[in-house]
């Protein structure tokens, strides 16, 4: 396992993503539009959200997940069929982190993400590109004692979406995580390095803050590649919320 | 130290293959006397049922115990882990199968849907607790949109609907001590 220091990782330099150019008009209509993914207007509310002074136990607390709940295979996506699925294979870890830096431990990690093609084993998914049948792109982990995760799998494909025309997802996996408190939950995207779609992309973009939008996009970390088999992926989470248990053992 | 927090990206279309399990809407033990059902819609803010969403819920065994136990997304059938995930049908419905929480007289609740930029934490109350720090608060309009209602001629039953938006839009939280940054909160409206 690569040892570089987590504080390090987390303030590498922004990546060099500059605002990509306003794309000439064709035929009228711009080639890109810029604007951040605003989300469906009427699922919006309203209102802001009302605080909960001194947030109640059940909030602080949240569900335990155990071997009952995710088995070994279920980390590694290429094994989950009879034959290998296509693509570049890759293994992403790392860390899930409450904002003080502490691992979290034993909680659930789940991912899920389109095919090499660029497809979805979803019956919504109408993207003209071919099904895997050795490929569903779903996986589960535990988080170990030091809060660390692994997925084995493939490299996904982009995505066109309906945005506005001619938008592309860039290649992404889709996070869902579990903190130690129900507050800490969380769903989100991680990127790639080096990506030319990613300052294009409307989701990562409504990202306001440059920081946070440096702590979805994934490190190329070959220390973490295994020879002859998959390139190796590296990205700490770090969650948000109250964490159940300030200074558990003294760590 | 406090380090950068990973924004919240939405959960988009497609994670129906990877999160909803068989059973996950049903912490119940089965056949378990004191079950109480919960049903509901969720709406959007133009009173159209969302058939994408995907509910949470988290809650105190009935003896008020908030330790959790393993097992929710392969039941036993025995063991009550008090978390649950059910994802809402074609008409925007969900039904849970739970037992009734023990201790604070509700269910946290977590709303993620395509088109929400960041889920949505709620609560739902089986009943006025005597000592609340939330719901006073509310104005009573609001107040109404974290009561589940009792479901007549059905044995206990509740209904409860979440409203994303509009006139009815339910009560949705924050934990203020989570210090959550500008650029996790939901994008506005
Ligand atoms: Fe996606």
């Amino acid at each position: 396992m690569a040892s570089e220091p987590l504080q390090e990782q987390l303030s590498r330099p922004i990546p060099d993503f500059t605002d990509p150019p306003a794309a000439a008009p064709a035929n009228g209509a711009p080639a890109y539009d810029l604007a951040p993914y605003r989300g469906l207007p009427l699922r919006q509310p309203a209102r802001p959200p009302v605080p909960v002074l001194g947030p109640g136990a059940v909030e602080l607390t949240g569900p335990v997940f155990g071997p009952a709940d995710v088995g070994p295979l279920d980390s590694d996506l290429t094994r989950q069929h009879r034959g290998e699925p296509l693509g570049e294979r890759i293994t992403v870890s790392g860390r899930v982190l409450d904002r003080h830096g502490r691992p979290v431990r034993g909680q659930l990690v789940e991912v899920w993400q389109a095919n090499a093609a660029g497809r979805y084993t979803h019956r919504a998914d109408r993207h003209a590109a071919p099904l895997d049948p050795n490929f569903t792109g779903t996986g589960r982990c535990l988080t170990d004692g030091e809060g660390r995760y692994h997925f084995t799998t493939v490299r996904p494909g982009a995505y066109p979406w309906n945005h506005h025309r001619n938008a592309w997802r860039p290649p992404h996996l889709h996070f869902s995580l579990f903190g130690t408190a129900f507050a800490q939950r969380l769903v989100t995207q991680m990127y790639f390095p080096g990506d030319p779609l990613v300052p294009y992309d409307a989701l990562w973009r409504a990202i306001g803050d440059p920081v946070a939008r440096a702590r979805v996009i994934a490190a190329y970390d070959p220390a973490r590649n295994v020879p002859e088999w998959s390139l190796g992926y590296r990205w700490d989470i770090v969650l948000d919320g109250p964490a159940a248990t300030p200074a558990e053992g003294g760590r | 130290m406090s380090l950068p927090v990973t924004p919240s990206q939405t959960i988009g279309p497609f994670y129906g293959e990877a999160l909803p399990v068989p059973g996950g809407g049903e912490p119940a033990p089965a056949g378990h006397p004191d079950t109480v059902t919960l049903h509901g819609r969720v709406y959007d803010g133009g009173g159209t049922p969302v058939p994408d969403a995907l509910l949470e819920f988290w809650q105190a065994a009935p003896d008020g115990s908030l330790a959790g136990a393993p097992g929710s997304l392969a039941r036993d059938g025995v063991t009550f882990t008090g978390f649950a995930r059910v994802p809402t049908g074609r008409d925007g419905r969900y039904v849970l199968r739970t037992l009734p929480p023990g201790g604070a007289p509700f269910l946290s609740l977590c709303v993620f849907a395509p088109g929400l930029s960041r889920h949505l934490f709620t609560r739902v109350y089986f009943a006025l607790p005597e000592d609340d720090p939330l719901l006073p608060a509310l104005p009573a309009g609001r107040r109404a949109t974290l009561l589940a209602t009792e479901d007549p001629g059905t044995h206990r039953g509740y209904r409860f609907d979440v409203h994303l938006s509009g006139e009815r839009e339910t009560v949705f939280l924050e934990f203020p001590c989570a210090g959550r940054t500008e650029e996790s909160r939901p994008s506005g409206s």
